[in-house]
């Protein structure tokens, strides 16, 4: 077994682990820093639900090493809110009712994040190509869709006033 | 859905990196961007020894322009291929491509060069390459070797790269004037591997088709030219009729799989439409380049 010493910076904090080589971020995440609100659904890099955000930019945490991504910044869900308020992004989903069981959630609200970050004046058929390496299995996405259309009205709205 | 065991190596330089290569040949996996050689290890479809990870190696990534040509380093990532001004400027039709390459968060990680030594042949890549008649530059034991496209593909998933040998950077002809590109992908979901492909480019002077290039993916083993088709084009001034007699020789040409996503006959009528699609939209964007 090779394992290796990281350190990286996770939703703001420093943190160590000396994961095997082989275990992915995703996993390095959920069993070594108890941050299970990252989801493995199809664990190859299909289902969307482990995307973090990694250095700015919405990556799979289930097709990346933990190794690599020592030096990096990660953010993960539990990351997004700040003193016990959801982050914007979340707060427009939970009023849209976005989601049904959760699986999926954390993947897409990550993705939803990244993306509004670049984009925020996405139209729907922009933020649906966005949202698609997601998948989710119980809403048929119009909620979620809604969620994020709300989120970047709000954003948007919210910059307006700076 | 876990990673085999594998002993980690992360070279600082190439020339490190092809140390280890010539140490372990065979055995061993290089791990660029990693968006197909990971699942490939996740479903135990690969199980090297060794894996060298050159995510490390800075002098690996950039895009530059010289002398005709725009070289990328086989490590540069799709999204900065993608947001390169050079690129979009140079070499319109892999701009055309780099959007269609997955989903926003695997052009995050995936590589130029990764695509292109992993060689599916149902990727976006691998077409522009052969449509564009792209350079792989590679390195090994005795020195770097210049791979142009239409021997690099060897097979599915199979390359001229030796197992001592590394994809460093890839040559892009820059497109000339009165040249046009498209590129168009028919799919189940927007970021799937394509049913069907295309790569177009045509170059028009003073009205007629000097210079026509067709690139199909997700129709053989490797990306293939639709090479009657772009004689047929060549010295005729663009007209539906003509488009229509090259689309039915380049799907006379090819013998495309059937799968579940869809029967060898289906995507005959899909490269037929494309083909038209292709090379109406390939002399639009001509005529306003020009």
């Amino acid at each position: 077994m090779t394992e290796v010493d990281i350190t990286l910076t996770v939703n703001g904090a420093t943190r160590t682990g000396s994961p095997e080589a082989r275990k992915t971020l995703a996993d390095f995440l959920r069993d070594d820093l108890s941050l299970t609100g990252t989801h493995l659904g199809c664990e190859h890099g299909v289902c969307g639900a482990c995307t973090v955000i990694l250095d700015g930019r919405a990556v799979r945490s289930c097709l990346m090493l933990a190794v690599q991504a020592a030096g990096s910044e990660v953010t993960t869900i539990e990351g997004l809110a700040t003193d016990g308020e959801l982050g914007p992004v979340q707060q427009a989903m939970w009023d849209s009712h976005s989601f049904q069981c959760g699986f999926c959630t954390p993947g897409m609200v990550m993705q939803a994040v990244a993306f509004l970050a670049d984009h925020p004046d996405a139209d729907e058929q922009q933020i649906r190509e966005a949202l698609s390496g997601n998948i989710c299995r119980c809403t048929g996405y119009q909620s979620i869709i809604d969620g994020v259309l709300l989120a970047a009205g709000r954003i948007r709205a919210r910059n307006g006033e700076r | 859905m876990k990673l085999p065991q594998f002993e980690y190596e992360a070279p600082a330089t190439v020339s490190e990196a092809l140390d280890l290569l010539a140490e372990h040949e065979d055995d061993s996996s290089v791990l660029a961007g990693g968006q197909s050689l990971i699942p490939l290890l996740a479903l135990r479809l690969a199980y090297p020894a060794v894996l060298i990870d050159i995510n490390g190696i800075n002098e690996l990534s950039g895009v530059s322009a010289a002398n005709g040509s725009v070289t990328i380093g086989a490590m540069t990532r799709e999204y900065m291929a993608e947001e390169s001004a050079t690129v979009a400027d140079a070499v319109p039709l892999l701009a055309a491509a780099l959007p269609l390459i997955g989903h926003e968060a695997i052009r995050s990680r995936g590589t130029i060069g990764g695509s292109l030594a992993h060689a599916d042949p149902a990727a976006e890549l691998p077409a522009v390459a052969r449509a564009l008649d792209a350079e792989l530059v590679v390195r090994g034991p005795s020195g770097e070797r210049v791979v142009p496209a239409a021997e690099w593909f060897e097979g599915y998933l199979t390359t001229a790269r030796q197992p001592d040998e590394l994809l460093t950077e890839v040559r892009w002809p820059a497109a000339g004037p009165g040249t046009g590109v498209s590129f168009l992908e028919v799919a189940r979901r927007h970021g799937d591997f394509a049913m069907v492909g295309l790569a177009t480019s045509v170059t028009l002077s003073d009205g007629a088709i000097t210079d026509a290039r067709l690139a199909f993916a997700g129709v053989s083993d490797v990306p293939a030219r639709a090479a009657g088709a772009e004689e047929l084009l060549v010295g005729q001034r663009p007209s539906a009729e003509l488009f229509d007699d090259a689309a039915r020789r380049a799907v006379g040409d090819i013998d495309p799989p059937s799968d579940l996503h869809g029967s060898a006959e289906y995507r005959k009528k899909v490269a037929a439409a494309l083909v038209r699609r292709g090379l109406r939209q390939a002399v639009d964007n001509a005529q306003e380049r020009q």
